[in-house]
C-alpha cells in the first residue's frame, strides 16, 4: 500500500473534528427540526418549515431551522422537534399552522414547552416521556434508522459527526478478505426479500474472474405496502453509500449503481447531494481518503416496471433494455452488468454494513435470532393506527408489532389478517398472531419477508379480493416471458374476479390451487414463484370466505360490490334528514309517503356516499349480503 | 423547451442511455413524441419498433400525448382497501374522463399507478409527481383547484 494506515485515519480525522465542530454549534441555540422526507411533505412539513422560518425571521430570534428525515412516526407528520438549551429535546406530531405558532410564541420566545401537546422527548428527563416510555419502545430497536429524523440528510458532516465512514476508514486499513469475513461472520442475509447470507454474495463476487466489477443498489422498492427503502434514502442517504463504497471495496468494484425508482424524486435528489458531498471531501471517487482505491458511483433511475426490482432484470434496464429477467445460473456475482461480475444489494442490507463493521459481528448476532440476526425495517400500512415504520429485532411476533408497535386497529374493528411481504408475501390469520417474524418463519408459513411490508386487514376486508389485487398487480408486471406466470396469472385472475363477481363455481378453489402450484413450478424468477402466495394464503386460512363467495353468493365482508346491496333501515332514518339524498350522484334515493328514505336498488351504483354521509346518531344505512328483498322490520334488532 | 434532438445527442454515447434520455424528453415534454422515439431509435442504433418497445415496457413512459398536469391514482392493494377504488370512480365523473384520458381542456390526464411508497397515507394520488395521502372523494374539488 502506497499510505500508510495512519494517513487515512488523520484524513478522516480532520474530516470529523470539523463536522463535530459544525452539528455541535447548531445546538448552543435553540434549533427547530422538521421532518421533511416525503411522508412530511405530503402533509404539509414544507409549509411548515417555512411558517418556521418566516416568523423567526419577522419575530429577530436567534434560532437555528433545519430539514430532517423521518422517524418512522408517518402517522404523526408534519413532525417537529425543538432544542433548547436548558429544555429537553421535545418531539410535536401534527403540527399545523395553529400548533407551530404557539410553538413559536410561548415556546421560543417565551418558554413555554407547550407539554399539552407535545410527543415525546428524546432523552430521558425529570418532566417528558421519552419514546422508549411508550409500549411502542420496548420492541422498537434501531439501528439503520437510529439517526433517521435526527440528522440533515442534505449535510455530509451531520453524517461523520455520528461516526459515519468511521468504518470505511477502518475497512481501508483491512484486507478485503477479511472484510467479507467479518460480513460472513455476522451472518448478516439479504433484505431485499430472499434473505441470502450477504457474505457469501461477496465473496463468490470477489472470487469471480473478470474485470471490470461492478456494485449495485437496489433501490428499486417496487412492493405495494413498502416504503422503508425511500424513507432510509431520504433521511440518511450516507448510511447505505458507506456500506456501497465498503462493499466495493471488499469485492474490487471500480464502479457502482444506485438503480431507484423515478416515483422517489426526493430520494434520487438527496442521494445526489450526497454523492457530491461525498466526492467533495474526497470519499468517493479517485484515491479515496488518501488510499489507493477509487470508486465511483451514478444514479440510475428506474421506470415503473416492477419486475426490474428482480436482478437479473434490473442489469437488463441499466443496460438500455425492457428490463426481462434472464435464467440464473449464471448468477450477476459471476456474470452481471455488461457480463462483468456484478454485486447486488438491497438499501437496506446495505445500510447495516458500516454498523457491523464498526461495532462488529458478534454484536450484530446478539441481535435477532440465530438463523435471521439483526432488525427488520417493517413498514405498517393498512388499517393500523400507527402507520409509519417500525425497526425490531428478528423475531418479533407479530402481535406486538401490530398491537404494541402499531397501537392496534383503528375505529375499534376486528383485527382479521395481516398481509406480509407484499405481492409475493401472504395474507396470515388471527392464529398467526404470535408467529415470531424471521426469513424461515415466514416462509413455513407460507408468505414471506419480502421487502417486510406489513398491510394490516379488519373485518371490513375481503380476502378473495385482496388476493385478487395482489394477483392483479403480478399479472400486470408480468414480463411475459413464461408461459405459466403469463398465462397461469391471467386464469387465475379471471377466477378471482368471478369469484367476487358472485359467477363462481365449487370446483373453482381447488382449480386455483393447482394453478398456483402450476405457475409457482413453471416460472422463471421470483416473481412468477410467488406470484400465487397470497393466493395460497387466503384459501389456506380463509377458504370459508371463498366458500361464502361461491355457494352463497355471499361477501363476509361486505366489500364486493355485485355480491351487496345497501339499505336504509326505516326504524334507524331520521324523518328530518335528508343528506343522504344529497349525497347520492344517481338519485337513487327517495323520501317515501312517511317521510323515511329508501334506495331504488336499480338506480343505485353502490358508491357508499350514503354511508359515509348518514351522520353517526342514526347509522341508518347498510350493506347486505347477497342482496335481497327485506321485510320492513326485519332489520330492527341488528346493528 | 429544450429540443428532443438535443437532449438525445446528451446521451448518445452511454451505455444504456436510451432510457435516461427517455426521462428527460418526458420530463420537458410530459411524454414522448413520436418524432423523439424515431431520433432516439436512430441515435441509438435500434429498430423504431425496440425503441418503441423499450418506452412502453416501462409504466414511467407515456407515448401519448398527455395533459398539463398528469393525476395518478394508487391502485395497489393497500390503496384499494383504502378506498382508492371508490376515490378513482369519484375522479373519473369529477373529470368527465375515464381512466387513460386527458380533459377537453388539455388540463388534466387521469392514469393509475402502482404503489408510490406513500403507504402511510392511503389511499394516495400523485399529481405531477407530488404525492397527496389520504385522499377522499370530497376533498378533489379543492386540491385540484390548486392546478391551474
Ligand atoms: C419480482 C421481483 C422484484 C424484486 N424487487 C426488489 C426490490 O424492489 N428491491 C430489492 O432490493 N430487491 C428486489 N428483489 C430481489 C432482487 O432480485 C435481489 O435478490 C436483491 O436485490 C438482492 O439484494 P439482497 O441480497 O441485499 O437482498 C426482487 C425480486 C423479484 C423476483
Ligand atoms: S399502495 Fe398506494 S401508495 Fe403504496
Amino acid at each position: 500500500m502506497s499510505v500508510t494506515r495512519s494517513e487515512v485515519a488523520k484524513a478522516y480525522e480532520k474530516l470529523q473534528t470539523q463536522a463535530k465542530k459544525k452539528v455541535e454549534s447548531l445546538k448552543e441555540k435553540p434549533l427547530v427540526t422538521v421532518g421533511t422526507a416525503t411522508c412530511g411533505r405530503a402533509s404539509g412539513a414544507l409549509e411548515i418549515f417555512n411558517l418556521f422560518q418566516e416568523e423567526i425571521k419577522k419575530n429577530g430570534l436567534d434560532v437555528n431551522v433545519m430539514e430532517v428525515g423521518c422517524m418512522g412516526h408517518c402517522y404523526a407528520e408534519p413532525l417537529v422537534t425543538i432544542y433548547k438549551p436548558g429544555f429537553p429535546s421535545l418531539c410535536y406530531g401534527s403540527v399545523d399552522e395553529g400548533k407551530a405558532q404557539r410553538l413559536i410564541n410561548d415556546y421560543l420566545i417565551n418558554d413555554d414547552p407547550c407539554f399539552e401537546f407535545a410527543m415525546a422527548a428524546l432523552e430521558p428527563n425529570d418532566f417528558f416521556p421519552t419514546f422508549a416510555d411508550y409500549p411502542r419502545g420496548v420492541y422498537e430497536y434501531k439501528i439503520v434508522m437510529e439517526l433517521c429524523g435526527l440528522i440533515n440528510p442534505e449535510d455530509i458532516d451531520h453524517y461523520i459527526a455520528h461516526d459515519g465512514y468511521a468504518a470505511l476508514v477502518k475497512v481501508l486499513n483491512m484486507d478485503p478478505d477479511d472484510v467479507i469475513e467479518e460480513i460472513k461472520n455476522s451472518k448478516l442475509r439479504g433484505r431485499g426479500g430472499a434473505g441470502f447470507p450477504t457474505g457469501i454474495k461477496w465473496e463468490l463476487c470477489r472470487k469471480a474472474p473478470g474485470s471490470p466489477k461492478y456494485v449495485i443498489c437496489n433501490a428499486d422498492e417496487g412492493d405495494p405496502g413498502a416504503f422503508m427503502d425511500r424513507a432510509l434514502l431520504e433521511s440518511n442517504p450516507h448510511q447505505m453509500l458507506e456500506g456501497l463504497i465498503i462493499a466495493a471495496y471488499a469485492v474490487g468494484a471500480s464502479q457502482g449503481y444506485i438503480y431507484v425508482r423515478a416515483e422517489y424524486p426526493l430520494a434520487v435528489t438527496r442521494l445526489q447531494t450526497a454523492l457530491d458531498q461525498a466526492r467533495s471531501k474526497g470519499l468517493l471517487g479517485d484515491s479515496i481518503l488518501g488510499s489507493d482505491f477509487s470508486f465511483d458511483v451514478k444514479i440510475f433511475q428506474g421506470s415503473g416496471a416492477f419486475v426490474c426490482g428482480e436482478e437479473t432484470a434490473l442489469i437488463a434496464s441499466i443496460e438500455g433494455k425492457p428490463g426481462i429477467p434472464s435464467h440464473r445460473p449464471p448468477y450477476p456475482a459471476t456474470q452481471g452488468l455488461h457480463g462483468k461480475p456484478t454485486l447486488i444489494n438491497n438499501v437496506k442490507t446495505l445500510s447495516y454494513v458500516p454498523h457491523i463493521i464498526r461495532k462488529g459481528a458478534e454484536w450484530f448476532k446478539s441481535i435477532g435470532t440465530p438463523e435471521s440476526p439483526g432488525t427488520a425495517v417493517f413498514a405498517l400500512a393498512g388499517k393500523v393506527k400507527n402507520t409509519g415504520l417500525a425497526e425490531v429485532p428478528m423475531g418479533t411476533t407479530i402481535r406486538d408489532l401490530i398491537f404494541y408497535v402499531g397501537d392496534g386497529i383503528r375505529d375499534e374493528k376486528k383485527f382479521k389478517a395481516v398481509q406480509i411481504g407484499g405481492p409475493s408475501g401472504g395474507c396470515l390469520p388471527e392464529s398467526a398472531l404470535d408467529l415470531p417474524i424471521d426469513f424461515d418463519s415466514l416462509q413455513e408459513a407460507g408468505a414471506m419477508m419480502g421487502s417486510g411490508g406489513l398491510v394490516v386487514l379488519d373485518e371490513d376486508d375481503c380476502m378473495v379480493e385482496i388476493a385478487r389485487f395482489f394477483l392483479d398487480f403480478t399479472q400486470k408486471e408480468s414480463c411475459g416471458k413464461c408461459t405459466f406466470c403469463r398465462l397461469g396469472t391471467k386464469q387465475m385472475l379471471e377466477i378471482l374476479t368471478d369469484i367476487t363477481k358472485g359467477k363462481g363455481n365449487p370446483e373453482d378453489i381447488d382449480l386455483l390451487w393447482e394453478l398456483a402450484e402450476d405457475v409457482k413450478a413453471g416460472s422463471l424468477c421470483g416473481l412468477g414463484k410467488t406470484a400465487p402466495n397470497p393466493v395460497l394464503t387466503t384459501i389456506r386460512y380463509f377458504r370459508d370466505e371463498y366458500e361464502a363467495h361461491v355457494n352463497e353468493g355471499r361477501c363476509p365482508a361486505l366489500m364486493c360490490k355485485d355480491l351487496i346491496m345497501y339499505y336504509i333501515i326505516p326504524e334507524k332514518c331520521s324523518k328530518l334528514c335528508d343528506v343522504c339524498i344529497g349525497s347520492c350522484p344517481t338519485e337513487a334515493i327517495y323520501t317515501r309517503p312517511d317521510m323515511l328514505k329508501a334506495i331504488d336498488q336499480e338506480k343505485c351504483v353502490k358508491c357508499n356516499s350514503c354511508l359515509v354521509a348518514c351522520p353517526p346518531q342514526y347509522k341508518a344505512v347498510i350493506k347486505i349480503s347477497p342482496p335481497r328483498p327485506v321485510e320492513e322490520g326485519e332489520m330492527k334488532q341488528d346493528e | 423547451m429544450a429540443n428532443y434532438k438535443e437532449i438525445i445527442a446528451t446521451y448518445k454515447d452511454k451505455p444504456g442511455g436510451i432510457i435516461e434520455a427517455f426521462h428527460a424528453i418526458q420530463k420537458e415534454f410530459n411524454y414522448i413524441p413520436e418524432e423523439a422515439l424515431r431520433e432516439a431509435a436512430k441515435a441509438f442504433g435500434l429498430s423504431e419498433a425496440e425503441a418503441f418497445g423499450v418506452a412502453t415496457f416501462y409504466s414511467y413512459f407515456s407515448v401519448k400525448k398527455r395533459g398539463k398536469y398528469i393525476i395518478r391514482v394508487c391502485t395497489s392493494a393497500p390503496c384499494m382497501v383504502a378506498g382508492g377504488d371508490k376515490l378513482l370512480e369519484a375522479l373519473e365523473n369529477y373529470l368527465g374522463i375515464k381512466l387513460g384520458e386527458t380533459t377537453a381542456d388539455g388540463r388534466f390526464t387521469l392514469e393509475a399507478t402502482e404503489c408510490v411508497g406513500q403507504c402511510q397515507g392511503t389511499p394516495v394520488i400523485t399529481i405531477n409527481g407530488k404525492p397527496i395521502p389520504e385522499v377522499t372523494p370530497e376533498r378533489i374539488p379543492e386540491i385540484l383547484s390548486s392546478y391551474k
